[in-house]
């Protein structure tokens, strides 16, 4: 049986590798349209050669659109950077409400692809607490990925940060039909490994449709 | 002859589409499988230029419903993710000529699209 070492280490590169792969899609896809926009504009020039006249509302709007999308791109590669310094320090006072987001963010073409929807839901107030980032964003997606599957195309998953007396906790509410989800599987043992290390609970709370991990304050890395 | 282009960023689509028109190749776009579907109900294409990975159904799914409605239809496939599984999909289904990597070059489609009408 694997320990509980190379549990996580085998899942965190697996993790790392998912959402490195779903980050170059998404750069991709914002260079695509770059690409077709910059090659619409060369088209124009072409035809302006030739004597078309140029309509500038026209070039203006695909310069605005270049635009959009070098933000668009540069949105994913800020998640890229926070989301690749996570690793940088096993433990570490983090915001959860900013770690939800950045994940709910990264998981954004996974949700699509399964036509599900995730909004973060920041606590009214900032939930700090001191953990090992990596593994954290590692156990949100694993919740995320399952919550997912359960709740299936057409839903909405929240992600609710809450502050409590010890610590945390990050709700996974509005998972629909989490009751016909297969909970004998989970957590299974690289979710158990993950919350182990970071000293934290995961419950179904199938009535309410909700998983809750409930995180300590501190954690000794 | 008829064109359908497929995919779920809409930006892109139109785009393609409109560069398509000026180099004398007119095409219909869709963002989904869907709306796919519908278009291949109402008149058989006789191309469609399919996005590998699409939300609710994917490229190659989507493919075997259009060959249901339309057998004659040919296809040409283009992924963002250029990913060994990826390729190995759309490169089996359409054949490894037919595969293309996004960003597309658009001389290169030209030159596929002009291939599968004529093969």
């Amino acid at each position: 049986m694997n320990s509980k070492r190379d549990i996580i280490g085998e899942q965190g590169l697996q993790f790392f590798g998912k959402m490195s792969a779903t980050i170059s899609h998404e750069i991709n896809n914002a260079l695509a349209i770059i690409n077709e926009n910059a090659g619409l504009l060369q088209d124009f020039t072409l035809m302006a050669d030739k004597g078309m006249p140029l309509d500038p509302e026209r070039l203006n709007s695909l310069a605005g659109k270049v635009i959009q999308q070098i933000r668009r791109a540069e949105g994913i590669i800020k998640n890229m950077n926070r989301f690749a310094h996570s690793v940088d320090e096993p433990g570490k006072s983090v915001n959860l409400s900013d770690i939800a987001e950045l994940m709910a963010a990264l998981s954004g073409r996974f949700a699509s692809m399964r036509g599900v929807t995730v909004e973060p839901k920041p606590a009214a107030v900032p939930v700090t607490i001191t953990t090992n980032p990596f593994f954290l964003e590692n156990l949100i997606w694993l919740c995320l990925d399952f919550a997912m599957d359960a709740a299936g195309p057409g839903n909405t998953i929240d992600i609710i940060t809450v502050k409590t007396e010890n610590g945390a906790q990050i709700r996974f509410a509005r998972v629909e039909d989490l009751a016909k989800a297969p909970l004998d599987k989970f957590p299974s043992e690289r979710e158990k490994a993950l919350l182990d290390t970071l000293k934290a609970d995961l419950v179904s709370d199938v009535g309410a449709g909700a998983l809750v991990i409930t995180l300590p304050r501190y954690i000794d890395t | 002859m008829k064109n359908l282009l497929i995919d779920d960023e809409e930006e892109l689509v139109t785009t393609l589409a409109e560069r398509l028109s000026f180099r004398g190749i007119d095409a219909d776009w869709v963002t989904n499988g869907e709306e796919a579907l519908k278009k291949v109900v109402a008149q058989c294409y006789d191309l469609a230029v399919v996005d590998v990975r699409m939300p609710k159904m994917s490229g190659l799914e989507l493919k075997k419903k259009m060959a249901e409605e339309c057998p004659n239809l040919k296809f040409i496939f283009m992924t963002g993710h250029g990913s060994e599984d990826d390729y190995k999909e759309g490169a089996a289904e359409a054949g490894a000529a037919y595969y293309l990597v996004k960003p597309v070059n658009i001389e290169l489609l030209i030159e596929k699209i002009n291939e599968v009408v004529k093969g």
